[in-house]
């Protein structure tokens, strides 16, 4: 894996608007950004009801995976471009879920949404439909996925990176400031995490990084190449970011999204939390 | 969920008495400006969160006392300001020159 591999620019979309064999696809938590505007040909995924199942928290199964894929016409030999809002926080998450699912060809659009409209390229409001397919679905890829369990035997011996603000990491906040302080009983952090907030790997319009600079940030937080990593956030979705970074554009072998992340470790019992800077 | 709910409208439902509360408009040449893109920055300079401006150039922050830098982007230029915030309501405005 290489960064021309999994991600595109702005241009590079343009050019291939249209292209069979590409999909484009957005994916936002705010759903109604899509539609008031998006790059034309793309669909929409909505990364709560499309991509969560409604009861249990966990992932839509491989099944509802396939069926999803189905109904929005895509097929398992597309190359499907993300891109999205949240400096492509979302859509970096649905890139480590297509993954998980074993799509075999995802990119990322840099920049996402965000460069798209800073650089008042053009959006579109038709609708979009696609012929269904057969989409199938593999069997989910843990190797990619941690869980809480892991987490917990990680503490002191695998690198846990927390990618939160460092006033989360602190414990000062228990939510992005864009959102009401709530979540999680408890703040703080996981003992042994460092802290690299995800947007320490971007730059002010939402592209990411160089690959020089991005080595250079987590060698510096003293992340240790010769381990396993396991990235978290708040509900997993930001350490997507850091997930795409560390193992699809610097190319670390062991690197794991644990999409529990602070809202369910911050509320396990009996595990020890970490304060402070 | 990480994403920003809708910008601006009603405080209804928000406990000001626990939380701190960032919020104003982006304003050029007298008119609001939509779809921003605003940061918030902590004392450090550090990126905190960022939120997309409403149709009336609303944005608002829940954020803890303290000083922070609120950052506007956009296709027709930038702005910045420093807010030292409160708990309850900071109200304040970003205009690009």
């Amino acid at each position: 894996m290489s960064r021309n591999d999994v991600l595109v620019t702005a241009d590079w979309a343009t050019e291939h608007l249209g292209q069979p064999g590409i999909v484009l696809v957005e994916v936002d938590e705010d759903t109604s950004a899509y539609d008031k505007g998006h790059i034309e040909g793309a669909v929409k995924l909505d990364w709560k009801t499309d991509l969560q199942d409604p009861e249990a928290r966990d992932f839509v199964d491989r099944e509802g995976f396939s069926a999803l894929l189905s109904a929005k016409g895509i097929s398992n030999d597309d190359t499907v471009v993300l891109y999205g809002g949240n400096n492509n926080w979302f859509a970096a998450y649905a890139y480590w879920y297509f993954k998980v699912y074993g799509h075999r060809d995802v990119k990322l659009i840099d920049g996402g949404r965000k460069k798209w409209e800073l650089d008042s390229r053009p959006l579109s409001s038709d609708v979009v439909e696609r012929p269904t397919t057969q989409y199938s679905a593999a069997e989910p890829d843990v190797s990619i996925r941690a869980f809480r369990d892991e987490v917990v035997a990680a503490i002191g011996t695998t690198n846990l990176v927390d990618v939160r603000s460092p006033d989360e990491f602190a414990g000062k906040l228990t939510a992005p400031a864009h959102l009401p302080q709530e979540g999680a009983q408890r703040a703080g952090h996981i003992p042994s995490a460092v802290n690299v907030p995800w947007s320490k790997a971007a730059n002010e319009d939402g592209t990411f990084k160089s690959d020089e600079e991005l080595a250079k940030l987590y060698a510096e937080a003293g992340l240790d190449e010769g381990k396993d990593t396991i990235a978290y956030c708040r509900i997993g979705e930001r350490s997507s970011h850091t997930w795409f970074v560390l193992r699809e554009l610097l190319g670390h072998e062991n690197v794991k999204n644990y999409d529990g992340s602070w809202t369910e470790y911050g509320s396990l019992v009996g595990v020890p939390i970490a304060k402070g800077a | 969920m990480c994403g920003a709910p809708a910008q601006g409208g009603t405080l209804a439902g928000i406990d000001l008495t626990t939380q701190t509360v960032i919020q104003g408009s982006v304003w050029h040449d007298g008119t609001p400006v939509a779809g921003a893109y605003v940061r918030l920055l902590d004392a450090t300079d550090e990126f905190t969160a960022e939120v997309v401006t409403s149709p009336e150039g609303e944005f608002r922050f829940f954020a803890a006392p303290g000083t922070w830098t609120l950052r506007s982007l956009s296709p027709i230029g930038r702005a910045e300001r420093s807010v030292a915030a409160d708990v309850g309501l900071n109200e304040t405005t970003l205009a690009i020159a």
